[in-house]
Parts: C-alpha cells; structure tokens; sequence
C-alpha cells in the first residue's frame, strides 16, 4: 500500500492547469501545421496562418492561447491500492484549480445555471475518479471551452442503425454546429455503455492524442471514415470552407444494452489543450 | 489587406465584401450574453445606455484577465450566434456592426443590409494574439459580470474577415 496526500495531488493538478491554459498539445500543433499547409489561400489558409502563430504569441508570453479556459474537467485514475491522506479529494483538487485561475490570469467561466453568477474562481471543477489497479494515480487535466461544447449531442440510436448510423450521428452533428464550435475540431465519440457513461465516453476519448487510432479494428474504421466524410463537408477552418473541418475522430466503447446504442460525439475545437501525468 | 479605423462610415462599409481580410484598429466595446440581456432591458425601458451606439461596434468577447504589464489578458471572439436575439434590435438602433466568429442567423442578415453594417469575423481560438492587439482596455458598464462586462478597447491590427457584408453576402 502506499500513502498519497491529496496535498500533492494538488500541487500536481496546479502546475498542470496553468501549462495546459498557455499551451496546445504538441499532436495538436502538428495538426494545425499540417492543415495551414494543406490549404492553398483563402480565408482558411488566413485563419490558420493567425491560429500557428497565435500559439507562439502564446507561448513567448505566457498568456492563454484562448481566452477560453474552459471548465476544468479532471479525470483521477487512483490505483486501489492507495490510500489517501489529508484534506478531502474534491476539495485539494478545488483548491489548485482556484490557485491556478488566478495565478495564471485565467478567466473565471464557471456560474450558476439559473441565476447566470459567476462563482468567481472557476470552481467546481468537473472531477471524474475512477479505481484502477496499482498503487499509483494517473491525472489528466482536460480546459474545456464552451464554444464547442455547446455543439456537442447524444443520441439514443436504435441497435438496428448500426454503424451506418454511427457514422451519421457523428458527421450529422459536426455538419449541424457548422462554423460555431471554432473548426477545425477534434471529435470525441462515446460508444455504448448507458446515457450516462456515453457521455463520459466521449469526454474522454478527447484525452487521446490526435491521430491516434481505436485498438479494435472496426472502432478505428468508423473513427476513419468519419473523418474522411467530416472533412468533404468542406466546412473548413472557422466555417471558411476548406480541407480540414477536423483534425481527429477518436472513439471510445463500452458494453451496452440490447435494446440500445447510445452514441455521444463531443466536440473539441482546435485548442487542445489537455495535460496529463502519473504519480 | 485592407486596414479599417473603427468605427468606419457608411461609405466605407459599402466597399467591403464577404471574405475580404482585413486589419482593424480603432475603438470597439465588448458585450457577450449577459450584458446583451440588460442592453435589451435598458432599452426597453427607455434608458441611457452606458456607451453610444450610433455608428458603433461590438465586439462578442470576454477576456481574461491582464497580467501586470498587458493591456489586456487574452481577448478571442465568442460564437456570435448566441446573440442573434439581440443584434437585429442593436443595428436598428444604429449600432454600425459586430466582430465574433461563426454564423449569424437570416434576421441579423437582414438587419444588416436594413442598417448598412457590417459582421466582421475573428479567428476563434486566436485569444493570445487578440489580447497583444489592444493597446487600452477600459471597464464601461456592468463591472459585477466579470469577463462579461462591457469594456471599451482600443485595438491596432486586429486580423478579421468580413463575415456578412452590407448586401447580405455571406461567407459561411
């Protein structure tokens, strides 16, 4: 057994929220690279010359890549056999993404849904922990804006759609949100499980990196030809129309009921930005 | 390139066309969701609003923070569909157009040509970059809705594209 004060899962979570809000994934800049050099002029190409460089305008200093700093969605994979000390889980976790938001002069996104107030600090953050096996904790640290978010569905498809109807839910919402969730996106899709878990599904095959493919095979066929049928919408980049409308189709499974498909697609736009570490 | 000074006349707004890139620099006011609803309310009720709208542009944004020694914390466009419920009101009450990004809906577009405006679009997601083109940031109204106060910046060399022209031509 080992001991782990959520004191140091703070500290971690802390440094990880203000890297992430200053910089894009490194799988989320070659994509980037590669879709500015895949267009030929226009608009698009104007947009994502403007987006290449805003990263480094970024980087050099240090200001949020988007003003959007998202949610702070947080996935805690605690391994059983650790045991944890000191202040309660939610509550560390809370407290570095706070600290984080107003050392990194992030802006403050989170209110009340009905009154609209501003908490003031970005907290709660969205905290999702899970058991695993081991003595070690796996953290990924996901800002999530809203723009795209926004754009994000989930459908109950009938068993008998099968994958056709898959691929349609995916392309059908991208083609829907249009120029609105900042094209080009990154599309999580969650497969099966239940209302619920389909929705966490695809959350966190947005974690994957950008390129990376599904380990069985016919997952990783539908993630490819819905990119392939996402990108002849010529959607482009902001809705300028062009060759990119996503830079990646990542989709995570689960075992569902027989009665049921669920399918949730959640978009990402191309700021990526999702940091991850083990302790 | 073309290089704009807002707020611009009527004249100048005739010359762009949907797609054209452009520079701008000048004065804009942020206002995004909530401060939209009161804009609305303010109106409504017969009341001063806390900037002129004549001839004047919004810009759908909501900063974050300046970091000592930055005018402006990072300062990108918000989807400017959310506001489709209030833009049509604003142009007919003379405001001169609107910076955001994505579409907008057919009553703005409308609203647009009735008006002569014009919808400029930011690169979403390009906040760093936005946030270094404001020289001056000011708070203006409603400073209790944080990022979503209403803020009169000073900009220089803001990239753009002219989303929706004064003839109703549309880039999307």
């Amino acid at each position: 057994m080992r001991i782990i004060d959520t004191k140091e899962i703070a500290d971690k979570i802390y440094r990880m929220a203000l890297k992430a809000g200053v910089k894009l994934t490194e799988d989320c800049k070659e994509a980037l690279e590669k879709a500015k050099d895949n267009e030929s002029g226009g608009a698009a190409k104007f947009a994502l010359k403007t987006l290449t460089e805003n990263c480094r305008i970024a980087e050099i200093n240090g200001l949020p890549v988007c003003q959007d700093t998202g949610m702070a969605v947080i996935l805690i994979e605690i391994g059983q056999d650790v045991f944890l000390t000191g202040e309660p889980l939610d509550e560390a976790v809370n407290g570095a993404v706070r600290k984080a938001y107003a050392d990194g002069y992030f802006r403050k996104s989170v209110c009340d849904p009905i009154t609209r107030k501003n908490t003031g600090d970005n907290t709660p953050a969205v905290i999702h922990t899970h058991i695993c096996t081991g003595e070690h904790i796996e953290i990924t640290f996901l800002p999530k804006g809203f723009g795209s978010e926004n754009m994000s569905a989930l459908y109950m498809l009938k068993p008998a759609q099968g994958v056709e109807g898959i691929i349609n839910a995916i392309v059908n919402t991208v083609e829907k949100a249009g120029s609105r969730p900042c094209p080009p996106v990154y599309v999580g899709v969650g497969i099966g499980g239940s209302f619920d878990t389909c929705a966490y599904l695809a959350k966190k095959a947005l974690t994957r990196k950008i390129g990376s493919h599904s380990n069985r095979e016919d997952i990783a066929e539908i993630e490819k030809v819905a990119l392939e049928k996402i990108n002849a919408l010529n959607i482009g980049c902001q809705g300028f129309h062009g060759k990119t409308t996503a830079l990646g189709v990542s989709c995570e499974w689960a075992y569902t009921h027989i009665a049921g498909l669920p399918v949730a697609v959640n978009i990402q736009c191309h700021c990526v930005r999702c940091e991850k570490a083990v302790l | 390139m073309i290089k704009l000074n807002l707020p611009v006349d009527k004249k100048e707004i005739k010359k762009l066309h949907a797609g054209d890139s452009v520079l701008l620099s000048g004065t804009i006011y942020t206002a995004r969701d909530c401060a939209h609803k009161r804009l609305k309310e303010m109106i409504e009720r017969g009341e001063t609003l806390p900037f002129d709208l004549n001839g004047a542009f919004i810009y759908y944004a909501g900063p974050c923070p300046a970091k000592p020694g930055y005018a402006s914390g990072s300062c990108g466009p918000t989807t400017s569909a959310r506001m489709d419920a209030f833009a049509p009101l604003l142009l007919d009450e003379g405001l001169g157009g609107m910076i955001g990004k994505g579409e907008m809906s057919a009553e703005v577009t409308d609203a647009l040509v009735r008006n002569t405006g014009v919808y400029f679009a930011a690169i979403g997601g390009a906040g760093a970059t936005y946030g270094r083109a404001i020289i001056k940031s000011e708070l203006v109204a409603f400073p209790e809705l944080l990022s979503e106060a209403v803020r009169r910046l000073e900009i220089a060399d803001f990239p753009a594209v002219v989303a929706v022209d004064c003839y109703g031509k549309s880039i999307y």
